[in-house]
């Protein structure tokens, strides 16, 4: 090779060699994925199963909710302040005689709020004007107690509207507030719950995978003979990380797909930032569950590793469904230490938003950071166990 | 029959303790994350940060301001000069909220005539766009009521009173707490157990024991003990630092209390045994494992109610033991509910466990290979 054999036939012999092992790793890895359906059915049925289940079946939307009302002395104003309950789709009145039967039903949990119309409801609003309505909220679920609690106060208003109208005058409020949802107008809880969930299933599909196959070589023996032959370490790692990224993008494009046609989430910005984000945050979990299955000398280990720094971490800490900004500093302090974290908010902004590149940017560098790490890390550690 | 099941049940347990990794893992992990998660997993609002557009000069719209300011759910990050910066203050996610008010506001207060205030919110997260929405909403309230009673003006004809029963304060800290209680005694125990009978299969003692005088019977027994002590004691653990560190009101009773929770163990360890005898390798035990206790943790109501589910998942949640369990260390922890009134949560977890084991029972001698 141009007249210097001695210097660069080596060299360049060598990164032949490597490109053909590597080759050759990743055919194998290929061949046994195609003939154990464990990992197919891992990358592509797993996302179908859990998004459909998920993104069905996590939904902060609140409809219908059994509200009981008691009146104690029926008239035309209370029976209009009903009908305001009756039109609203979030609200399923239950009509209740006597306040013990409704608190009775509020204990039991067959209904979440009582309001109760005193005896003297109408006459005090037509004397001073002002009458109590009171209202009971089960707080036993905060969240849905606080919503539930914003729906009564809007059905409040708008009877108070109505009423305004009926009597000619006008409902004179100092100080209106007016609202615009921006990216998500409806507030569909879907739309940014469906993005998350997908961060969710990719971090433990990623964890999975390579967890799993690792183990299986340790297990047979095979990794012991994989180290007596020339490959080199590095070559192992790009072996096994190779096909399994295929599988996981593979996985990631169908859930994607599924967000979009089943689940109707919006997809703003564009399929290519997208897919390079995944790209990244695959690698990140590919990474993460490398280093779990080196790390971790039996499997009981790794399994409860896996779960624990994975999936769970992923659900609570990512910003999926809980708010960071609203945490203890020192968590939030955790949370820059979650992949999940990056790609949640890289999703629900590609998602939602579009290409804001401030958003993306930032997280997607700390995705970089955060793989490189981990596959440094794994890399180091697997010479170590080597040896 | 009781010999055989302790010298088992001792057997069981050397396995699981004797490694010390496996030892930590058991007990160190849930302990942090019940601290972590404890503190992360809240729904409550705290410094959302906000931006103001004010192009009122009169004093009413910085009184207005001031109730954000102080109300400690907000904090102002930017005061922008034109409307143009609205925009990109959001879409870099640098303020949740901004609160736009036009230049004649106090003018128009002053008349006794409404003014509007407009809020935009980043939907991004629609249940923090709706949360930080109901809080501004609250303020707003409270600001016209002051203001109807300064100028004299009469208010609306009627008004509401609104009390939160079993969490005054809606922290939802006091309803995700006591629901960590069974996410993570559910993990340990279904892991601790469905890792159990695989791993003797895996290494050939399974049929060792099979052809002892050990009965199926005595096997499941001297299965399930550990998992159980294991379990009892890790939901002690997490409920003692749930009242004594995170303050959470024990209400009800401790009896009732832990009727649920051994029902709820043995709801766990009769589907772990089952996974675990249906496995032939640890790790297939393991995936079982995890293919169950995903879908048990996101669909059981820990974090977004059941009723919010189309009916079809609601009937499919009937399944899930920690489904009930929820609904138990709710009712005790907060609101003292009585045994009777739990009884339709116990018995479906009694029947989860029976099943469950009785089929790895039965699977321990029809399943040999």
């Amino acid at each position: 090779m141009n007249g210097k054999p001695g210097e660069s036939g080596p060299a360049e012999s060598r990164r032949a060699g490597s490109r053909m092992r590597l080759a050759g790793l990743v055919r194998k890895e290929f061949l046994q994925i195609l003939r154990d359906p464990s990992s197919i059915a891992i990358a592509f049925l797993m996302p179908v199963v859990l998004l459909f289940l998920f993104g069905y079946g996590v939904s902060l939307d609140a409809e219908h909710m059994p509200v009981g009302i008691v009146v104690e002395k029926p008239d035309q104003d209370t029976s209009r302040f009903l009908g305001s309950f009756r039109q609203s789709r979030y609200f399923e009145p239950v009509l209740l005689s006597t306040m013990p039967e409704a608190v009775e039903a509020l204990e039991s949990g067959t209904i979440d709020a009582i309001i109760h119309l005193r005896q003297d409801f109408s006459k005090k609003r037509k004397t001073s004007g002002d009458a109590p309505m009171q209202v009971i909220v089960n707080g036993v679920d905060a969240n849905t107690a606080r919503i539930l609690s914003g729906y009564i106060e809007g059905a409040w208003i708008r009877w108070l509207g109505h009423e305004a109208i009926a009597e000619g005058t006008d409902l004179k409020i100092p100080v209106q507030m007016e609202h615009r949802v921006w990216f998500n107008s409806e507030l569909r809880s879907r739309n940014y719950l469906v993005p998350g969930l997908i961060a969710i299933i990719m971090t433990l599909i990623g964890a999975l995978l390579t967890a799993m196959v690792m183990a299986r070589e340790w297990e047979r023996g095979t990794m012991e003979a994989l180290m007596v032959t020339p490959v080199a370490r590095r070559e192992i790692i790009l072996g096994k990380l190779i096909p399994y990224f295929t599988l996981g993008i593979g996985g990631m494009a169908l859930s994607v797909l599924l967000a979009v046609f089943l689940f109707n989430v919006p997809l703003r910005g564009s399929v290519i930032v997208l897919f390079a984000a995944s790209s990244l945050f695959l690698l990140t979990a590919l990474g993460m569950g490398l280093l779990i299955s080196i790390l971790a000398k039996n499997q009981f280990v790794a399994g409860q590793a896996a779960i624990i720094v994975t999936f769970l971490p992923a659900f609570i800490l990512s910003g999926f469904i809980f708010d960071i900004n609203s945490m203890p500093a020192p968590i939030q302090v955790i949370t820059h230490l979650i992949a999940a974290r990056y790609f949640v908010a890289i999703l629900q902004t590609i998602f939602l938003a579009g290409n804001i590149w401030s958003v993306i940017a930032w997280n997607a560098l700390a995705l970089v950071v955060m793989s490189t790490v981990f596959l440094g890390i794994s890399r180091r550690k697997f010479r170590k166990r080597l040896e | 029959m009781w010999r055989r099941v302790f010298a088992l049940t001792v057997k069981e347990f050397l396995a699981l303790l004797k490694d010390k990794k496996s030892r930590l893992v058991v007990f160190i992990p849930p302990l942090v994350q019940l601290l972590v998660f404890g503190y992360a997993a809240t729904f409550d609002l705290k410094n959302v940060p906000f931006a103001v557009y004010n192009e009122d000069r009169g004093n009413f719209s910085r009184e207005l301001l001031s109730r954000f300011r102080g109300s400690g759910n907000f904090t102002e990050v930017a005061a922008l000069r034109n409307e143009g910066e609205i925009s990109s203050v959001i879409n870099r996610k640098e303020a949740l909220l901004v609160i736009h008010i036009g230049p004649e506001f106090s003018r128009n207060l002053l008349k006794g005539g409404t003014s509007p205030v407009q809020v935009i919110v980043d939907g991004r997260n629609s249940n923090t766009a709706m949360l930080a929405m109901n809080y501004a909403r609250t303020i707003v309230n409270e600001f016209n009521r002051t203001w109807s009673e300064r100028s004299g003006r009469t208010g609306p004809p009627a008004h509401l009173v609104t009390r939160a029963w079993f969490n005054p304060n809606l922290e939802s800290r006091w309803f995700i707490v006591p629901g960590i209680v069974g996410l993570l005694t559910l993990v340990v125990t279904t892991l601790v157990t469905a890792l159990s009978v695989a791993r003797e299969r895996e290494q050939g003692t399974f049929d060792q024991l099979l052809v002892t005088p050990i009965r199926p019977v005595e096997i499941i027994i001297g299965k399930t003990l550990p998992g159980f002590f294991i379990g009892i004691a890790e939901a002690t653990i997490i409920i003692l630092a749930t009242v004594f560190w995170f303050d959470i009101p024990l209400r009800g009773s401790v009896l009732t209390l832990y009727t649920g929770i051994i029902l709820f163990i043995l709801s766990a360890i009769g589907i772990g045994l089952m996974i675990s005898s249906l496995a032939t390798t640890q790790q297939q035990g393991l995936l079982g494992a995890f293919l169950f206790l995903v879908p048990a943790i996101i669909l059981s109501g820990f974090t977004t109610p059941i009723a919010n589910m189309p009916p079809f998942l609601q009937d499919l949640t009937l399944l899930n033991p920690l489904r009930y369990f929820m609904v138990i260390l709710r009712g005790v922890f907060l609101e003292g509910a009585p045994f009777h009134r739990l009884i339709n949560q116990f018995w479906p977890m009694a029947v989860i466990g029976m099943v469950n084991l009785t089929i790895a029972g039965w699977l321990f001698r029809h399943r040999l290979y």
